[in-house]
């Protein structure tokens, strides 16, 4: 079975994206199953069910949601197997842009928009920065010398990666898509996988449900803003 | 590159790279000083700062050498020049071979038809891919008479096509002239300020209203808009294929754009369902069922039509700016149109002559197999 780690934004496109390549996955005699991560809640499993793809929704609540899929990718993974599935994608919307689901060895995909806005490839960080594939959607939006831009600007952040633009309506590149993840290597399993980048190491009272805004409720990692004159706020940043 | 970039100090790397300031800012990091070189950098950085933006130190040293080669092409992208491509015939959706294939030249322009669903998209797609013989079509695109090699499709540096579609509009808050520098420096050009110049007049050339630099983009009309996003498209862009989908026949003179592309010596390709738009180019392309079922020269009798069509063509137009312009519209239409078809209602002539004339080179095909 080939594991593939879809990520991006909200609403950028993944899951359009990824039901319009598994058509041509389908149509190829292959099986695909998802497991879709999300915080709050999904709709997005009623658009797999209804293209008979087979499903299955983590929603993480109040734990943060990059945690979760690392701590039950074991047993999706094993989920997958199960079933017999040739193919198996892990769906997760970055949340605040600090963290991938990306695993070495393991083909990692983002997906963004280029409704989104110009300058959206700076902000998204290691999601999109250690990605092996980025998939830009909704390109027929917009005009073509944003389009340059956007790929401009997604170049200078991932280099390597391969970007290709696919439009989940019209299906325009997905089945150049579903190739790209033809050539996925096999995942033999996840156990004592790696990820690509850490996770962060935020462990403070609001973690653990602290709802009170005050000085003598926040204990554990804390970090503030430098607000004095002269400096714009960011912190941690002087060499 | 005889030095590896990363011992070499910042200062220097700055001076021969310019745009190396938006590898620091996208990240998010301070830029380091003249005299430090990249690899003390980023041994000097903070734990806490790296670990700020999901970055390890080794991937800080690598992600910043992609960055520069990153630039080393785009200064020399090594663009092969274009001669020619050729679309080889495939197949279409039920698997029957395609009737033929075309091959296109730089300032060619041919229109692209076919009812909705007949495949205009797919051939698209497989012009903007590349295919070789690799997609549902089975087509293979050739550039210079050759195939091309797939790997291009991964470097993302070399793209062949841009594309015009009816859908797109500008979404970012810009001035003209600053949008069309925001493009110019993406793609690494010096003189930014001439070209933005260039860009507006020449859009102003195929915009019924003229654009002002300062107008923002988001600010402008359809046929504005359109007419920016074609002289931005021939003048800055580099593709040498240019696709569009559709173009209104509404504030803009398509002639004039077409032509404008034409002169860039770009490879256009027209999807429409306007006679106007599909007469002017010199071939069209007709779809049926996903394949390519005819490529019809224009030939010198239907350029003779286009002339008149353009002219009712204009005669529309000035119905609408006649109502535009709060007149009424008293002019007895069906009677100037019945005196000069010399009794008969235009509509009804020209649909009779269209049912009885035959489709060009029936079976031609067929017979040259048997």
């Amino acid at each position: 079975m080939k594991l593939i780690t879809v990520s991006g934004p909200p609403s950028s496109g993944k899951t359009s994206v990824v039901i319009r390549a598994l058509e041509h996955l389908k149509a190829q005699g292959q099986r695909a199953g998802v497991v879709k991560f999300d915080c709050v809640s999904t709709l997005d499993e009623t658009r797999y069910k209804a293209s008979g793809i087979p499903v299955k929704v983590g929603l993480s609540g109040h734990i943060c949601p990059d945690h979760f899929f690392v701590s039950n990718l074991f047993q999706c993974y094993q989920w997958g197997r199960g079933q017999g599935f040739d193919f198996l994608f892990t769906e997760t919307a970055g949340l605040c842009n600090r963290c991938a689901p990306h695993i070495r060895n393991i083909l990692a995909v983002c997906v963004i928009d280029n409704l989104s806005g110009m300058n959206t490839p700076w902000k998204i960080g290691p999601m999109l920065r250690l990605a092996d594939l980025v998939v830009i959607a909704k390109s027929d939006l917009v005009s073509q010398a944003e389009k340059e831009v956007f790929l401009f600007r997604t170049k200078q952040v991932n280099p390597r990666g391969v970007i290709i633009h696919v439009n989940g309506l019209t299906g325009q590149g997905s089945a150049e898509l579903a190739s790209l993840f033809f050539k996925a290597k096999e995942t033999a399993g996840v156990e004592e996988t790696k990820l690509r980048s850490s996770m962060p190491a935020a462990v403070c009272s609001y973690c653990l449900g602290q709802t009170t805004i005050s000085d003598q409720f926040q204990m554990g990692n804390i970090k503030r803003m430098d607000l004095s004159e002269g400096n714009e706020g960011v912190q941690g940043e002087g060499l | 590159m005889t030095h590896d970039i990363a011992t070499l100090p910042a200062g220097d790397v700055f001076r021969t790279y310019p745009g190396i300031d938006d590898f620091f800012e996208s990240i998010g990091l301070p830029r380091p000083a003249e005299d430090i070189t990249m690899l003390e950098y980023a041994a000097f950085l903070d734990e806490e700062v790296l670990e700020d933006k999901g970055l390890m130190r080794s991937q800080l040293i690598r992600h910043f050498k992609d960055f520069v080669t990153g630039l080393q092409k785009m200064a020399d992208p090594g663009e092969t020049a274009i001669q020619s491509i050729t679309i080889t015939a495939g197949r279409d959706k039920s698997g029957q071979p395609e009737e033929t294939g075309f091959t296109l030249q730089p300032g060619d322009v041919v229109s692209v038809v076919g009812p909705t669903g007949s495949g205009k998209s797919r051939l698209l797609a497989d012009i903007e891919w590349m295919a070789q013989a690799d997609t549902q079509t089975g087509r293979s695109v050739l550039i210079n008479g050759e195939s091309v090699d797939t790997q291009w499709r991964y470097s993302s540096d070399q793209r062949f096509v841009a594309q015009l579609s009816q859908n797109m509009n500008f979404i970012v808050d810009l001035s003209a002239k600053e949008f069309i520098a925001m493009h110019a420096e993406a793609r690494g050009i010096k003189d930014v300020n001439a070209l933005v110049r260039r860009v507006i007049d020449t859009a102003n050339t195929i915009a019924g209203e003229p654009i002002l630099a300062e107008t923002g983009v988001t600010a402008l009309s359809g046929g504005q808009s359109r007419a920016l996003m074609i002289a931005d498209t021939a003048l800055v862009g580099h593709s040498p294929i240019v696709l569009i989908d559709e173009i209104e026949n509404a504030g803009i003179d398509r002639r004039k754009a077409l032509d404008l592309l034409v002169r860039k010596l770009k490879v256009v390709l027209v999807a429409t369902h306007d006679p106007v738009l599909a007469l002017m180019a010199d071939r069209r392309i007709v779809l049926k069922n996903g394949g390519i079922r005819k490529v019809l020269e224009t030939t010198p009798e239907e350029k003779e039509n286009l002339r008149v069509l353009q002219r009712l063509d204009g005669a529309v137009v000035s119905i609408r700016n006649a109502i535009r312009d709060a007149k009424t519209i008293q002019t007895p239409f069906r009677e100037i149109l019945r005196d000069s078809c010399g009794g008969a209602p235009l509509e009804q002539a020209i649909v009779k002559q269209l049912s009885s004339s035959r489709n060009p080179d029936p079976g031609k095909r067929r017979k040259g197999n048997t």
